[in-house]
């Protein structure tokens, strides 16, 4: 029977491509697909192109190709990622310089189109309101603050980019999954209308877009996850996907980590809405008839994957301005350690009073306590913490605020209660972003998109 | 008897714009028929009461042993512009397995 092997690249821009050095040198991998691009990923890259319109893609796929392509030029394996962003071509051209300079050879495809950002008017003129998708908000109400608009694509140019000789892929926003979808249609031959097929190669993607969580890392349990072998060298998962649409998931031999039926169920329903209608730009997916079979040693077959029609729209995530946060944080030790710091709070807050800031919004919490268990902290806890530090932020609208007010902390270090640590610095302002998803039919969006493959 | 729902089952929970969402696993089918019984859309509105502003969406999956659950309008609108320290939502299915449920005694997960 055909196969083909997949193996997990970055989960996002920033993790480390370290272990995917193990999957081509010894996990048997033909493609890498890496997922270098989160919700909003591309308010960061708008940015950076704001500063310099060569930028406006995730930077660390050039020091990472620059590193892995001969390791994976010797093996035969070909690279798809996301990491274009807001600019694959200005991807394409940095990573084409730095492989010249080693003197390597390859095919390099750009997938774009997917930027919808210069096309609102155009799509609202042609019949899409573009409406809040969860809350029917109009996209009126954001849209002189719109920093990026981008529709997610689906696996179709990727693989029209790989019969095209492409030897590394990037592309834009596309789904997470169709970075493995496009080389298993690819590879395997298969219609784009033959659902039940499409359907597991979908899960397959899905299970390999976030890197360490397929294989092991972030395992949510109390217990469990101390039991996750070697996390130091924790392998990246692996997919061996068969003609039928159904897969092998493993790892690398001689790496750290876990692939089993605990481990990837927790995968698979990670960041997944219905889990009856996964939708994406080329299979809704119904995970409700899958089975997964743990064979022991780090091998777990997956079959059974429903699939339902593509749908007729596709989701575009937009990113907006939505003003400034300020943050002040602070540390202290035994006694009354959590005391001194809701103390503290209490003063902060008189100040902010007093000087007539307009605050939209504010949080307090106490790092140690319940930063991360919010309401859920056990409060016998509270009066015997060794140490506490509190964390305070504010929303506003003016930045010139929101950088004052984490000035207002380190003063509490001799005129505020006892026993401080932590003056480390003062913390400036952050942008925040609020994100739009909204839906476009694909026959608005598609016709622009384009595959052009080029050799270095 | 009351069991904290970390003894039965684990979990792991992610963001998608505004919502929290969990996948709740039980460590065997005994437990999972407890956490299909205890675990209802009602009880989870009220344990997360403080942070989730819209409905409770909650499925079923016999075949993973799981339950698929998602907080709407629990992030602050969106990790970008929360104000919170886990504004990713990762602390939440954490914040899920302090749940307590009514669990019979002798179930095979707790005896071990």
């Amino acid at each position: 029977m055909k196969r083909v092997r997949i193996g997990a690249g970055l989960g996002f821009y920033g993790d480390s491509w370290q272990p995917v050095r193990a999957s081509i040198e010894r996990g048997g991998v033909q493609y890498i697909a890496s997922d270098h691009l989160s919700e909003l990923t591309l308010a960061i890259l708008q940015k950076d192109r704001q500063r310099d319109p060569a930028a406006g893609y995730a930077r660390d796929c050039v020091p990472m190709l620059a590193e892995l392509w001969p390791l994976a030029a010797k093996h035969g394996v070909k690279f798809v990622l996301n990491a274009g962003g807001l600019n694959p071509q200005g991807a394409r051209e940095a990573i084409a310089r730095v492989l010249r300079e080693q003197g390597w050879k390859a095919s390099i495809a750009t997938v774009t189109g997917d930027s919808v950002a210069e096309r609102i008017d155009e799509l609202r003129a042609a019949g899409e309101s573009l409406a809040h998708m969860d809350t029917g908000a109009d996209i009126g109400t954001v849209r002189e603050r719109l920093l990026f608009a981008s529709a997610y694509l689906g696996a179709q140019p990727i693989a029209e980019a790989l019969a095209r000789g492409a030897d590394i892929v990037l592309t834009g926003r596309v789904a997470d999954a169709a970075l493995s979808l496009g080389p298993v249609a690819h590879e395997l031959g298969w219609r784009w209308d033959d659902w039940g097929r499409l359907a597991g190669g979908l899960t397959v993607g899905h299970l390999l877009e976030c890197s360490g969580q397929g294989s092991g890392g972030n395992f949510g349990s109390a217990g469990g996850w101390a039991a996750i072998p070697d996390y130091a060298h924790l392998g990246y998962p692996i997919a061996e996907v068969y003609e039928d649409g159904s897969a092998l998931l493993t790892k690398a031999p001689g790496t750290g980590g876990r692939v089993s039926f605990d481990t990837l169920r927790q995968q698979l329903l990670y960041e997944v809405h219905d889990p009856h209608a996964y939708r994406s730009p080329d299979v809704v997916l119904d995970m409700g008839t899958l089975e997964l079979r743990d064979e022991g040693g780090d091998r777990v077959r997956v079959r059974g994957a429903s699939g339902a029609a593509r749908p007729a729209s596709l989701k575009i995530v937009a990113g907006y301005h939505d003003g400034w946060m300020g943050t002040g944080m602070i540390g202290f030790a035994w006694p009354e350690a959590y005391a001194k710091c809701a103390k503290s709070a209490e003063i902060v807050a008189t100040l902010v009073r007093e000087r007539g800031w307009a605050v939209e919004d504010q949080q307090v919490e106490y790092l140690g306590y319940d930063s991360l268990l919010g309401e859920h902290a056990d409060p016998a806890c509270r009066d015997q913490l060794n140490e506490c530090f509190l964390r305070m932020t504010i929303r506003t609208r003016e930045r010139r605020i929101a950088d004052a007010f984490g000035r207002l902390f380190p003063w509490l270090g001799l005129s505020g209660p006892p026993y401080v640590g932590s003056m480390k610095g003062v913390q400036p302002a952050r942008e925040l972003l609020g994100i739009w998803p909204a839906l476009a039919r694909r026959e608005l969006v598609e016709p622009a998109v384009r595959v052009e493959v080029e050799a270095t | 008897m009351r069991v904290p729902l970390w003894k039965i089952a684990h979990a792991r929970s992610g963001d998608k714009a505004d919502r929290a969402d969990i996948g709740l696993f039980a460590y065997d089918p005994e437990s999972y028929a407890v956490l299909r019984r205890e675990v209802t859309r009602e009880r989870l509105a009220a344990h997360f009461a403080s942070i989730a502003g819209g409905p409770v969406e909650l499925w079923p999956l016999d075949n993973l042993l799981a339950l698929k659950i998602v907080l709407n309008g629990a992030l602050q609108g969106g990790a970008a512009r929360s104000l919170r320290m886990d504004n990713l939502g990762k602390s939440v299915a954490a914040r899920l397995l302090r749940m307590e449920i009514e669990a019979p005694a002798d179930l095979p997960r707790l005896l071990r």
